[in-house]
């Protein structure tokens, strides 16, 4: 046993050993038994579940493993329920896709897992470095499933430009770090606090700030750090481009938490202002730039970065409820996100694309139940009651009032109602548009039906039923170090 | 009255079997009659939980059937409240009266649309259906929610039923915008309508009605300044003024009239636009603390009523006079509640809806005739071909025009009576406003249903045609104008009925002292506006005028719609050739008038064109400058490619190979991370980086 680990750290981290070895599996059983892509989906899918399963169990511990490296708190255990549930539905909706696309499904689930562990380290990393390197699993892994369709083009752009953004922005967020260990002399989050408490904060300090902040920017897709999310969203296989704007916009926010409510709390009135420019400015634009967009992939490409724009609220609030309130707003947003893309994801099918709005033409009547889950995604996502959507809304927006921010609420319920006009538009294509659409009708295997419905039972359920999220996430907020001493600034 | 959350359930179901299996599978008589049997069994629920609201001696209910919103803390004046809302409906005698007219005229409409949507394709008319059952669950849900969150689910409902029907022949790029823009002006009033309820909360912690009027009742009457009520309440009437089609918001009811007949009767005359009046109606309290927002109410109303009926006036869309007497009538109906007449105006809308009800079903059997025609001036004598319609119709107007003893005197005349007694100016226009009702509403008579048959000539066909009224006549040819089928004259004929006897309910005291009745829905709805607070009712239980000034008041405006009938009847039958002389002589007024008053036009230069330029700016930008710099650097790229080239082929390969080896590997990564789009992108986010230092440098050194 390596110097200074004791038999415990092996035990907290049994949930990313299990999702290792899981995955490792999975592409060992790729290799000795090809074309049994059931199996594989099968594996994987286990694997998962089995880490879920440790993850839920380990729910009510808050300690520290690895010689605080990581945190094994609720907060964690929230996001890694976030990630592991997307990884699944992901999975899920894979399935199909790529038969249709003809892609060997191995080492395409190996990835999704990796990708997963990656966020497992970045929500319960206490380290620069520790989160650093889960950000860069994550991101490493994402490079190569955005280009995972070799022979289209768009795909390959799509990986190329998300590598080379994708690395200038680490070298942004990096150099960030650096200047914030100059300063200090740790990059313990827990250090780096206690070494900027008191005293006011030198300019090396706050160019580190700004510069994680728009490493971290980029990350989420925060305007103006979003420049890459419309092509690789549109270009990436859509499973990935689902897993993409869920789960790694739920980990980068849970690294983006952890450094700056519990490693720079003591700055905060200086990225507070940050934060709210970010917010105001990615959630206009977002908005304002999916009115005109044709294609749905793109389309809710921006509406993810308007998404992010409101969950970045949460973060400038920065309070015990600000924070919950965004953990719900995130829990919500998986399942509806999710399912959008899980009905783009059975539009492809052998002989059409289907990822333009005009595809969408008289869906109400050809599949009366996936045009339904649909209308509950795009109400939902719009906000509107009695979804889940409308409940993550009332939540964020109610933080921000009480916090005292009521012009920021103000600009996001006018975002909303801009929103709900091109949320409103694909109903209105499946619905009122009655020609006939093109390509073969729509089937929906075993696999993808349980990703729908797990979707749609989630969009629906906590939009009546929200109690159970509220709870959770206030839990998991409370577990961050230091958040009860932030009060309203 | 405990079931009474089925009221609006029941609508909600048909809507969700009709739009889930019904599209696909069911034939047009299973649709209809689902949808129909929804209302009907609606109806009678509605029409039982009446009879047990009048019999009961506290005459509220409140439902709650689960929790809703768990308790949020949030802020409000007085220290951090419990946001919570359960879903909650209320039984009490304004939203009883509500009930049973969505649920009654629902019905009509319902069993009207039945027929007059039969030649539609049978995915369209089952979608009819589903949208018209929604929008009786969202409506329902509207008038009986309990509290402001409830309502406002119904309240975008209705809007969403509302989008989805007008434009409900999408085909039609009239239609299509039609819908689009009774949506967007719409979200203009709700937006104010939403702030009003965060106020509300902030002000009071809580959102559900009766509590806010009890916590209003013991707060000062804002009488000299402007206060929270006062925002309150013009934020909410912000809301109503959208929905209800009020200056400066009313713009999209007549577009509105793109939609089908019963739509226009049933969403845009009947129920929803008077949403508007009934939330103000249902926070009376509210707005009687704020007598300044009350003041702006009455004006509002005073104004939008006299300027819609102007432009009525020449309209020659048969639909079109109807929608602009409805945005009239409903300005009287804000007049009313401006000057403290809750009870008034709440009568008001309900002789409203049953006259105005049965006018577009009239109009819509009228346009059915006629082959899809709607302009009146290729109609007339149609009284020949359609008894029923027209003597239907001719009730109607009666009624709308305010001659007694049909119902539209009795809830005008109080509105009158109330204005009178407050604002004498306000009174005058209400009273033009009445005459110019009488004289376009009989215009549409008389040139709809007097005079030469001025349509299309038909082909005789052999069999015989008239009052039989064979529906397959449409799609193949049409063999001329022809009495609608029973299915849409039975509606006619209740609503009728309804047109002529609703106003009983409400006789005015001046004539009830004389023969011995008194004003039963003013007594009833009473307790709806003082929230049942005792003593509280004093204020506006009182018309304080003399029977004889009552009296001298109700001959002025019946000699005043005699006039309006007397100048329609010379103009369009005696001497039609006057019309078109009038029209020349006035000209210039005609033309402002047939443009409407060119506020389109100015909406579209201002707010329109304005919203669509950024958007195209944002757009512009996208296509222009960063596809432009995308091309600009892909060029860049393949001058630069070129160059390369060149320096390979001629200088190059001239000097030593190992570097020019290294110069082509280097120049080919070099080229292929080099898309343009990227260094583009990467410009974009250090220019963030940079924007984001600077700011904060600048604010540390120079701040």
């Amino acid at each position: 046993m390596p110097a200074g680990f004791s038999a415990a750290d092996f035990y907290y981290i049994l949930p990313e050993l299990l999702l290792t070895g899981g995955a490792l599996l999975v592409l060992m059983l790729s290799v000795l038994t090809p074309k049994q892509d059931g199996l594989l989906l099968v594996a994987a899918l286990a694997t998962v579940g089995a880490t879920l399963a440790v993850v839920v169990s380990f729910a009510g511990l808050d300690v520290t493993a690895s010689r605080g490296l990581l945190a094994i708190d609720g907060f964690a255990a929230f996001f890694k329920v976030v990630v592991l549930l997307s990884a699944a539905l992901t999975l899920l909706m894979s399935s199909p896709y790529l038969k249709t696309e003809g892609i060997q499904a191995g080492e395409y689930y190996f990835l999704i897992l990796c990708a997963a562990l990656g966020m497992m380290f970045m929500s319960s990393g206490l380290d620069l470095i520790t989160l650093f390197i889960g950000l860069e699993t994550m991101a490493v892994s994402f490079y190569i499933l955005a280009g995972f369709l070799k022979p289209n083009p768009r795909s390959n752009e799509a990986a190329v430009k998300y590598f080379l953004l994708g690395a200038f922005s680490l070298g942004v967020l990096l150099y960030g770090m650096s200047l914030l260990y100059g300063a200090t002399g740790t990059t313990h989050l827990s250090g780096i606090a206690a070494a900027l408490g008191g005293a006011s904060p030198s300019l090396v300090v706050i160019l580190g700030v700004v510069l994680v902040g728009a490493g971290m920017g980029f990350k989420i897709a925060a305007v103006p750090f979003h420049m890459w999310a419309p092509d690789v969203y549109e270009g990436a296989p859509t499973p990935v481009t689902a897993y993409l704007s869920v789960g790694s916009k739920a980990a980068s926010f849970a690294m983006l938490i952890r450094i700056f409510i519990e490693g720079l709390p003591a700055v905060g009135a200086e990225w507070t202002m940050l934060f709210y420019a970010l917010a105001v400015v990615t959630m206009t634009v977002g908005n304002i730039a999916a009115l005109t967009q044709s294609n749905l992939k793109r389309m809710l490409a921006y509406s993810s970065i308007a998404h992010a724009g409101y969950l970045l609220m949460g973060v400038v609030v920065g309070t015990e409820r600000g924070v919950a309130a965004m953990l719900v707003y995130l829990g919500v947003y998986v399942f509806m996100q999710l399912g959008a893309f899980a009905v783009i994801t059975m539009m492809r099918r052998s002989d059409i694309i289907g990822e333009e709005l005009k595809d969408l033409n008289g869906l109400s009547k050809r599949s009366p139940i996936v045009a339904f889950a649909m209308l509950f995604f795009m109400l939902s996502l719009g906000g509107i009651p009695p979804t889940a959507g409308f409940m993550g809304k009332v939540w964020l927006f109610g933080a921000t009032i009480d916090a005292g921010f009521i012009w920021l609420a103000v600009i996001a319920v006018a975002n909303s109602a801009v929103s709900l006009y091109y949320y409103l538009r694909v109903v209105v294509f499946m619905w009122i548009n009655e020609e006939e659409g093109v390509g073969s009708p729509l089937t929906i295997g075993p696999a993808m039906s349980v990703a729908l419905g797990v979707a749609l039972f989630g969009t629906v359920v906590f939009g009546v039923y929200p109690q159970f999220l509220f709870e959770h996430a206030e839990a998991a907020a409370r577990s961050l170090d230091g958040i009860a001493s932030i009060t309203l600034r | 009255m405990d079931l009474i959350w089925l009221i609006p359930l029941l609508p909600g179901l048909g809507a969700a079997v009709n739009g889930l299996l019904g599209i696909r599978y069911f034939s047009k008589p299973v649709a209809a009659g689902i949808a129909c049997a929804a209302m009907g069994g609606s109806l009678l629920l509605s029409l039982f939980a009446f009879a047990q609201l009048l019999g009961a001696e506290h005459r509220e209910h409140i439902v709650t059937i689960a929790n809703w919103i768990p308790p949020i803390p949030l802020e409000t004046v007085s220290g951090v409240g419990q946001f919570e809302v359960p879903w909650a409906f209320r039984l009490d005698p304004l939203s009883g009266m509500m009930i049973l007219i969505v649920t009654g005229i629902g019905f009509l409409i319902h069993l009207y649309s039945s027929s007059y949507m039969d030649h539609e394709p049978r995915g369209g008319y089952v979608r009819f259906f589903t949208y018209l059952n929604l929008f009786c669950f969202f409506m329902l849900m509207l008038v009986l929610g309990s509290s402001f969150l409830v309502m406002f689910v119904g309240w975008e409902g209705v809007g969403l039923c509302s989008y989805l029907l007008i434009g409900f022949w999408y085909h039609k790029k009239s239609a299509a915008d039609a819908g689009k823009k009774a949506f967007i002006v719409n979200r203009i009033g709700d937006f104010g309508f939403v702030l009003g309820v965060f106020l509300v909360f902030f002000t009071f912690g809580t959102l559900d009605f009766r509590e806010v009027a009890e916590a209003a009742a013991h707060m000062p009457v804002e009488a000299g300044g402007f206060g929270v009520i006062s925002l309150i309440c013009l934020l909410l009437f912000v809301g109503a003024t959208g929905k209800s089609a009020q200056i400066p918001l009313y713009v999209w009811l007549p577009d509105a009239m793109e939609g089908p007949t019963p739509v226009s009767a049933l969403i845009h005359a009947a129920t929803m636009v008077t949403a508007g009046v009934y939330m103000v109606a249902r926070n009376a309290v509210l707005f009687e603390h704020a007598p300044n927002v009350m003041f702006i109410v009455a004006v509002v109303g005073a104004v939008t009523a006299l300027v819609a009926a102007t432009i009525g006036l020449v309209q020659t869309d048969i639909k079109k006079v109807l929608a602009y007497s409805t945005v009239s009538q409903l300005g009287y109906m804000f007049l009313a509640t401006g000057v403290g007449a809750f009870s008034a105006a709440a009568f008001h809308l309900m002789t409203h809806a049953f006259f105005k009800a049965l006018l577009f079903l009239g109009s819509g059997s009228v346009i059915h005739a006629m082959n899809d025609e709607q302009d009146m001036q290729k109609m007339g004598n149609m009284r020949r071909y359609m008894p029923v319609t027209f003597i239907t119709m001719f009730v109607g107007s009666i009624a709308i025009a305010g001659i007694p003893p049909f119902s539209g005197f009795f809830s005008k005349d109080e509105i009158l009576a109330y204005t009178f007694q407050e604002n004498k100016v306000l009174w005058g226009l209400a009273v033009i406003t009445a005459g110019m009702t009488a004289f376009y509403m009989f215009r549409l008579i008389f040139m709809t249903f007097f005079g030469e048959y001025r349509g299309p000539s038909w082909e005789k066909a052999d069999d015989s045609h008239g009052d039989h009224g064979h529906d397959d006549n449409h799609g193949h040819a049409w063999h001329g104008p022809h009495e609608s089928p029973r299915l849409m004259t039975t509606p006619l004929w209740v609503l009728a009925v309804g047109a002529i006897v609703a106003g009983f309910v409400g006789i005015p005291a001046a004539i009830g002292d004389f023969i011995g009745v008194g004003n039963a829905i003013h007594h009833f709805l009473e307790p709806s506006f003082t929230a049942g607070l005792a003593g509280h009712g004093d204020e506006h239980a009182g018309l304080h005028l003399s029977h004889a000034v009552e009296w001298a008041l109700m001959a002025f405006s019946v000699l005043v719609a005699a006039c309006g009938i007397g100048l329609a009847y010379v103009n369009y039958v005696r001497r039609p050739e006057r019309a078109a002389q009038w029209k020349t002589n006035w000209a210039g007024a005609h033309r402002v008038l047939t443009n409407k008053y060119y506020v389109d036009e100015l909406y579209d230069a201002t707010a329109v064109k304005g919203t669509m330029a950024s958007g195209r700016g944002l757009w512009t930008f996208d296509k222009g400058v960063v596809d432009g710099a995308v091309n600009g650097a892909g060029w860049l790229t393949r001058a630069a490619a070129w160059v390369s080239h060149v320096l390979d082929k001629y200088i190059v390969d001239g000097l030593v190979n190992l570097v020019g080896w290294i110069f082509a590997e280097g120049s080919y990564v070099f080229r292929r991370g080099q898309t343009g789009l990227i260094q583009n992108y990467a410009v974009a986010t250090l220019f963030g980086v940079f924007v984001f230092v600077t700011v904060y440098v600048v604010a540390r050194y120079v701040g």
